[in-house]
């Protein structure tokens, strides 16, 4: 079982993974002037790469598995960020700028008098944990159900997901749904009576991340390796076929959907703390877009190769808008359109190649040059 | 909205009489009396408030010039002469005729109106325009009348027995009516034909007038207030009906015209184009680039910007096709990767080539200004131009398909590449070709969106989705489906928004998503499903 989970990839990937994080958390720890030290700031930004990276890993569970190309799990991740934030925004409370223990600060300015059903419980830690998973699971659950009962699929499929984040969107952006409208829910102060902006917080929140990721990963693994993820990769390749077998496809395609979902919650979630905001431009369709697109450079399919991607977009994101902040979008943009044609498989399908192409060279470090 | 209108007239027509106040006195001399002229330049507004209604007394030409001059501000007194000036296009003009002292502008002082006084002014120009030999300008004359009935019944109806014209004849009538309604000792037949005088008229202030008829205790007037207002507000509603149609029709045509490029491009092609938005931003851009090639000359430019557009969009989409697309056939989803690559590139370029900001683009003559179609009702003549210009595009796309070689090419590749080529179809270069038709249609979206919106790099994002959701909704692969879906979600959304008067616009986006989102899991093959062996795919 385990071995099966723990296939070589995954062993690489764990093992990277673990050395990186530890690395991270590690240099933290060190004196600000030292050669190793990574600033708090370094550790909040690769922390949001990782929730990145967990969202672009449940895009790849549907994607790259189930073959169903959704153009809104943007809006999951945003709804459990919203859910997080909701919390955080509760523990403001009279640090704001009105000082009010009750209401979070653009209610008061909104001449609010008491909290919105929909916010009540929030402030209580468990209680946002939950919500934030179980709202967009909830929603992905409605959606994915009346969309894959009448079997809507394909590109059908992705144009109603992208119209469903880009209908939430318009509908954050209204002050009157009591979400802070265009400013979204911003300002925390503390995260479970801490002080969230403190370096100590960073780290705590970055090794969350890792930790959450790496079960993700795992979580996904299991999924990938077991008999359900055999029939989705038949689903994936012909869906008729799986059908008449006499599997329920609608519902193999539901349960994993509503999982990934909520695994772009989790991601959400854990996204709140350490960006210290969240407002609707997270439920753009075009934030959506660019995750899908951090999949497909990664490689679908294989997992590994979601997390690649997330990281190899943003971080290239983050670098081109400093060293050429006129013309990276031109980067960018040419990056998409040279992977998408050239590299079919993504990033990730170069690593079996330069396998192959190494491999002579480590058996010939291993065994000697018998022919020398 | 009809209120609205009557009050602009009212306000502009003061602004008319205003701007030619020279024709009367420039050049000639204008004999004051010198105690008119003294308290006319004083600095006390009571003493000017003398001058003034000494000036409406006397009722010549002149004192009208002088007052509409006095109203419009450019009556000006030399500090050290205190004489009179004009100020005209070319410096100020002695009132007297004689020339002037080189008057510069510092020794000048404007001579100042209070509202009461500007009120007053209007009020005698307005009579007096009643008296005007122009029909066209009793009549405008008359309208304001209505909604601020400021005259003696008496004089009124000296007025309408002198009266040719039938609209103004009509205007007056109702002014008498609401004269009558006002007058608490109007006698009971009066009255009745008063309220029969007045079932479509549209001032809330008249209304008021009959609603408090309704209060009567004679229980024929009641009942005939009754009927009045009735009558009105069905009038108001059904104008209000018309309205509502119109505007959708608008913005159904709009989202025709960026969809229809988009039905051809994804629709028959099969690729998800998400550069469709750039399209139509350089569409838009072109009438921009014309109007700054032929400055002044902004009609020329427009029309010269619809075939230009199709040829820069057009030839946009082939170098995007020949470059990138054509190595994605057969992979849809990754059609939308790439060419979300290639929107940010043109994004980016409009912003490094033109600027980040928006670029402005004038409105043609002929686009500009009203159409009046009843006496209530009038529409914009650049909205009925769009749905003009937006039929006429679905027309001749509809046209290139069906009836064109290529047309018949293109059916042929999307049903069956392979019968198509062999069958002597150059299949790669119908490919190429379609996609250019598509982009280009895009562009000629774009020189109808110039005028709705900001021109700017971000133009074409903002319509991206709606397109999409347009084309999925009537139908892939369906020109008519495409027509359909567009005029009935643009309708939709006009019919909505009035749900909430702060944001029904987004309500009524929001709604539309969620519509069209449960429409697809009702009919997942959209509006008009495609049949046969196109369908096969």
């Amino acid at each position: 079982m385990l071995t099966r989970i723990f296939d070589r990839p995954t062993r690489i990937f764990f093992l990277c993974a673990l050395f990186f994080s530890a690395a991270v958390i590690i240099g933290a720890c060190f004196p600000p002037d030292g050669l190793w030290h990574v600033s708090p700031y370094t550790v909040s930004l690769l922390g949001k790469y990782l929730c990145y990276a967990i969202l672009a890993l449940s895009i790849d569970l549907v994607w790259g598995y189930l073959g169903i190309l959704s153009l809104g799990h943007g809006a999951f991740f945003a709804l459990g960020g919203y859910a997080f934030g909701m919390y955080l925004m509760r523990h403001i409370g009279t640090q704001g700028v009105y000082a009010s223990a009750e209401l979070p600060d653009f209610m008061v300015f909104l001449n609010w008098k008491e909290l919105p059903w929909y916010w009540q419980g929030s402030d209580m830690f468990v209680f946002a944990c939950l919500l934030a998973v179980l709202v967009p699971g909830l929603l992905a659950f409605i959606f994915g159900w009346t969309a894959f009962r009448s079997r809507v699929s394909g590109v059908y499929f992705s144009i109603i997901s992208q119209a469903m984040t880009y209908a939430l969107m318009l509908a954050f952006y209204l002050n009157e749904l009591g979400f802070g409208g265009n400013n979204g829910l911003t300002d925390f102060k503390t995260l479970l009576g801490f002080e969230i902006h403190s370096p100590t917080m960073t780290v705590a929140l970055f090794a969350l991340s890792s930790l959450a990721l790496l079960l993700t990963y795992f979580l996904c693994r299991l999924l990938a390796s077991s008999r359900l993820g055999l029939v989705c990769i038949a689903v994936r390749d012909n869906e008729e076929r799986i059908r008449f077998t006499g599997y329920r496809v609608e519902h193999i395609k539901l349960a994993v959907f509503t999982l990934s979902a909520m695994l772009a919650g989790i991601a959400g979630a854990l996204y709140v703390p350490q960006v210290g905001i969240i407002n609707p431009s997270v439920f753009s369709p075009l934030f959506s877009v660019e995750m899908v697109i951090c999949v497909a450079l990664g490689g679908r399919g294989l997992l590994y190769g979601a997390v690649l991607g997330a990281f190899v977009i943003n971080f290239a994101k983050s670098w081109l808008t400093t060293a050429l902040p006129d013309s990276w979008l031109f980067a960018l943009g040419a990056i998409f359109v040279l992977v998408t044609v050239l590299l079919p498989q993504g990033i990730a399908a170069l690593f079996p190649r330069a396998w192959t192409l190494l491999r002579p060279l480590g058996n010939r470090m291993k065994y000697g040059n018998k022919n020398a | 909205m009809i209120r609205h209108y009557f009050r602009l007239l009212f306000m502009l027509l003061p602004l008319l009489w205003a701007a030619a106040p020279g024709s009367v006195l420039a050049g000639q001399g204008i004999y004051l009396p010198p105690e008119v002229k003294a308290s006319l330049s004083s600095l006390n507004v009571n003493e000017r408030s003398v001058a003034i209604a000494a000036l409406i007394q006397d009722n010549s030409e002149e004192a009208a010039a002088l007052l509409s001059a006095l109203q419009g501000g450019v009556l000006y007194v030399q500090r050290e002469e205190n004489e009179l000036y004009l100020q005209g296009p070319d410096g100020f003009t002695a009132l007297t005729g004689t020339e002037a002292v080189n008057p510069e502008r510092g020794r000048m002082r404007r001579v100042g109106t209070n509202i009461r006084q500007r009120d007053e002014i209007i009020r005698f120009l307005n009579i007096r325009s009643l008296k005007h030999p122009l029909a066209e300008t009793r009549r405008k004359a008359s309208a304001a009348l209505l909604t601020a009935p400021d005259i003696e019944p008496a004089t009124l109806r000296g007025l309408l027995a002198a009266e040719e014209d039938t609209v103004t004849r009509n205007n007056y009538t109702k002014i008498l009516a609401i004269k009558t309604l006002s007058d608490s000792g109007a006698g009971r037949a009066e009255l009745l034909a008063a309220l029969r005088e007045l079932t479509v008229l549209h001032t809330p202030e008249a209304q008021q007038l009959i609603r408090a008829r309704r209060a009567s205790s004679d229980p024929q007037i009641a009942q005939s207030a009754d009927r009045a207002l009735r009558q009105t507000e069905a009038t108001i509603q059904h104008i209000a009906l018309f309205e509502t149609i119109f505007f959708g029709l608008s913005l159904g045509s709009v989202l025709v015209l960026i969809a229809v490029g988009l039905a051809i491009t994804f629709g028959v092609m099969g690729v998800i184009n998400m550069a469709h938005g750039e399209m139509v931003m350089l569409g838009a851009y072109t009438v921009w680039g014309l109007q700054q090639l032929l400055p002044g000359q902004a009609d020329l430019a427009f029309v010269l910007a619809i075939p230009a557009a199709l040829l820069v969009a057009g030839a946009t989409g082939a170098l995007i096709e020949r470059t990138v697309i054509r190595f994605l056939y057969g992979r849809p989803l990754e059609t939308l990767l790439a060419t979300f690559g290639v929107s940010l590139i043109l994004q980016q370029l409009a912003r490094t080539l033109i600027s980040p900001m928006n670029r402005a683009v004038e409105t043609p003559a002929f686009m500009s200004g009203m159409w009046q179609i009843t006496e209530h009702f009038s529409i914009t003549c650049g909205r009925m131009y769009i749905i003009v210009f937006c039929l006429a595009v679905f027309a001749m796309i509809y046209l290139v398909m069906r009836h064109t070689r290529l047309g018949l090419s293109v059916r042929a590749v999307t049903q069956n590449r392979a019968m198509a080529r062999a069958v002597g179809v150059n299949s790669s270069r119908v490919d190429t070709l379609t996609f250019a038709l598509g982009s280009g249609v895009a562009g000629m979206a774009g020189v109808a969106l110039s005028q709705l919106t900001n021109v700017g790099p971000n133009l074409g994002q903002s319509y991206i989705v709606d397109s999409f959701m347009v084309v999925v909704f009537g139908g892939v692969g369906n020109l008519w489906g495409t027509l359909a879906g567009g005029l009935i979600i643009g309708m939709v959304n006009k019919f909505l928004e009035p749900i909430n008067p702060i944001n029904g616009a987004i309500l009524a986006k929001i709604l539309i998503m969620a519509g069209v989102i449960l429409f697809i899991q009702k009919h997942p093959r959209g509006l008009f499903p495609q049949k046969g062996r196109a369908a096969v795919q």
